[in-house]
């Protein structure tokens, strides 16, 4: 008995009825991916990892969580004080939402050095913006779950920028919080999104995103298009297997990321106060603001950007939309930067200029949006603000002047 | 150029660092945390229930842990530390109720499970030192740490009653501004000062211990973990060695 695939057996009798081995095929034992990925490229299989890590902990932490606002904050405690290694899967949990952003930022870093965004990945690039958007509000409601000082305040600080919003603003507030201040309701529906609706909507994106990753074919850290040059078989010449060899060096990867992550969870689980924030060991108190508000590290530089912008016109609706503009004009970048070329590498110095400011800026105002605003911060958020949206703006002009170096016809080993 | 754009970037940060004015700015005391010592964690619990409990309440630790983990017996801890009728599997609750605590003293005393994770242990080392004499306080007594707070002095048996030092320094914005340097005892209790110093220690390190009550046990896996993932580095890079090596 034979099929396509040409298996007999038990796997054989399935080929026949599901594609089994097709799909280990297509995805990763002949989905040849190109041979020169360097360390940037274990960030997305790690991405996945923890990812999946969320998952596992997150099933097992909703064994033993309670989500009202008179019990939250207690069964968190439970859980990490009676529940047997329930501490270890909150640490988890908490420690991997951070290692979750950095991640993903670390992987859309290298999109950006690599080119990776560009045709014909844009859609490939959109899906993870959709990703992060998503991982973002994910991130939030889950945040309001353990019930502390800076879960509620937190929470209350970003629905209430839903309010700044003309006409419809502070009725579409009500309509997200169910009620006119953080409340139960608020963290009841926050619950519900946070372990149904937005993991679903996570693994469907992750799906597609690995699909059209499989559609398109890798891009590498040369730029190059590996599928040009192919051997007399139709396979590419700088290409290998996926399986065995990026299985085996992304489970390298994995160990060495657990490495890191063991060190966090097992000795610095608040990592300074940075992953989990001191006054959030203080339950949720309705009637005391925490003297500064500060989102955890992730949201920071997103928010930098919020305080930075003035109100103006008798409203403070701008800041909200700066902040959403700074999000959503990585949704045009596959059509902003116009380089034939992909690679940093073979960029000129002019590309290579714009991304250091534009990290650098990046990087600051993350540090700024921790902390409270004094006028020079203030002034500080604003220029590195104009320095962000400026990389996007320059993106698209500067192939006039950019002087770029010729590109290899095989990839290298840098 | 080099030297011209450090210098900038330096000059930058100092002016971001500086922190917003009105920060409380009493220097906090280093605490000396060590919760190996179960000596030190007994005393700090019997200071606790002795002291503290008649407000503050730990309704997150239950007795029994505690008695496990400091290296009491079930039975130690009936007798000496548990003064209500609660069983020694319950958690450490007070009989106070939430609307009394603040009618009595404008805000309910919280509860401290997680004191020493939300404030840290150098603030509550530092706080719990620096009580002293105010007239125009409700209770008599101010803070350093915590100014206008609405906490009575609970140990002021044991410390005796001090009076603040000031220094005449002016503050940031200028005005004439009294900054509490130190303090001078004008009556003793019933310890000399390194003796208080000490049991404020040992109550602190019970309060770090109770923040987390598996802390030392999570370090301890944790080197097994870390060991592990160190050599299975060691075994997967191998292994991706020996694959690759066909591939150049």
């Amino acid at each position: 008995m034979s099929n396509t695939q040409g298996t007999t057996g038990l796997i054989g009798w399935i080929d026949e009825r599901f594609p089994l081995t097709k799909s280990i095929r297509e995805h990763l034992t002949e989905y040849y991916a190109p041979k020169n990925f360097n360390f940037w490229y274990f960030f997305g299989s790690l991405a996945l990892l923890v990812l999946v890590n969320q998952i596992l902990t997150g099933i097992w932490l909703t064994m033993n969580y309670k989500p009202s606002a008179s019990e939250a904050f207690a069964s968190v405690e439970y859980i990490m004080r009676d529940v047997n290694w329930g501490w270890l899967i909150r640490y988890m949990h908490s420690t991997g939402a951070s290692a979750f952003f950095i991640m993903v930022y670390l992987h859309m870093y290298r999109a950006l050095i690599y080119g990776s965004h560009k045709k014909p990945r844009e859609l490939l690039w959109i899906f993870g913006v959709v990703i992060f958007l998503c991982l973002m509000a994910e991130a939030f409601m889950g945040y309001l779950l353990p019930w502390g000082q800076m879960s509620y305040w937190g929470a209350q600080v970003i629905i209430n920028l839903f309010s700044a919003l003309p006409v419809i603003g502070q009725d579409l507030s009500v309509w997200i919080r169910g009620d006119y201040v953080i409340s139960d309701a608020t963290l009841n529906r926050f619950f519900s999104l946070h372990v149904i609706a937005l993991p679903l909507v996570l693994i469907g994106l992750v799906f597609v995103h690995i699909l059209a990753l499989h559609e398109v074919g890798s891009n590498n850290p040369d730029g190059l298009e590996i599928k040009k040059l192919r051997d007399n078989k139709g396979i590419p010449l700088d290409g290998i297997p996926f399986h065995p060899y990026y299985t085996v060096k992304d489970l390298f990867g994995v160990v060495v990321f657990l490495l890191f992550f063991a060190v966090v969870v097992f000795f610095t689980p608040e990592m300074g106060g940075y992953f989990l924030e001191h006054p959030n060991f203080d339950p949720a108190d309705s009637l005391k603001t925490p003297l500064h508000i500060a989102p955890v590290w992730y949201f920071t530089p997103f928010y930098a950007m919020l305080r930075a912008v003035p109100s103006f016109a008798g409203t403070q609706v701008w800041g909200v939309l700066v902040m959403a503009a700074a999000i959503f004009i990585l949704f045009f970048l596959p059509w902003l930067d116009r380089s034939s070329v992909r690679s940093i590498r073979y960029r000129g110095w002019s590309f290579k200029l714009i991304l250091t400011a534009f990290l650098v800026s990046f990087l600051i105002l993350g540090y700024l949006g921790a902390l409270p605003t004094t006028p020079a911060r203030t002034t500080m958020a604003q220029f590195c603000t104009i320095i962000y949206f400026a990389f996007f703006f320059l993106l698209p002009v500067l192939p006039v002047f950019e002087k770029t170096k010729s590109v290899p016809e095989r990839v290298t080993w840098k | 150029m080099k030297k011209k754009i450090l210098a900038l970037v330096l000059l930058i940060l100092t002016s971001l660092s500086s922190t917003a004015e009105g920060e409380e700015g009493y220097v906090l005391q280093k605490a000396p945390i060590d919760l190996y010592n179960k000596a030190s964690l007994q005393k700090g619990a019997k200071l606790f229930v002795n002291y503290c409990m008649g407000c503050h309440s730990l309704e997150h630790q239950r007795y029994n842990r505690m008695a496990r983990d400091i290296g009491l017996t079930d039975a130690q801890v009936k007798e000496n530390l548990i003064f209500t009728d609660a069983k020694v599997g319950e958690l450490m609750r007070n009989s106070m109720p939430k609307s009394d605590a603040k009618r009595w003293f404008g805000v309910a005393p919280p509860d401290l499970s997680l004191i020493a994770r939300a404030r840290g242990v150098d603030y509550l080392y530092t706080y719990l030192q620096t009580f002293y004499l105010d007239p125009t306080r409700p209770f008599g007594v101010n803070n350093a740490v915590f100014p206008n707070v609405g906490m009575p002095h609970a140990i002021w048996e044991l410390q005796g009653w001090q009076k603040p030092v000031y220094e005449s320094g002016s503050s940031k914005s200028g005005g004439d501004n009294k900054v509490i340097s130190g303090f001078e005892l004008v009556e003793p209790g019933q310890m000399s000062t390194p003796e208080f110093k000490e049991a404020i220690a040992d109550l602190v390190n019970f309060l770090a211990y109770v923040g987390e009550p598996i802390q030392l046990e999570r370090q301890r896996i944790g080197v097994w973990v870390v060991l592990f993932l160190f050599l299975a580095s060691v075994v997967f890079y191998l292994l991706k060695k020996e694959y690759w090596k066909d591939i150049h």
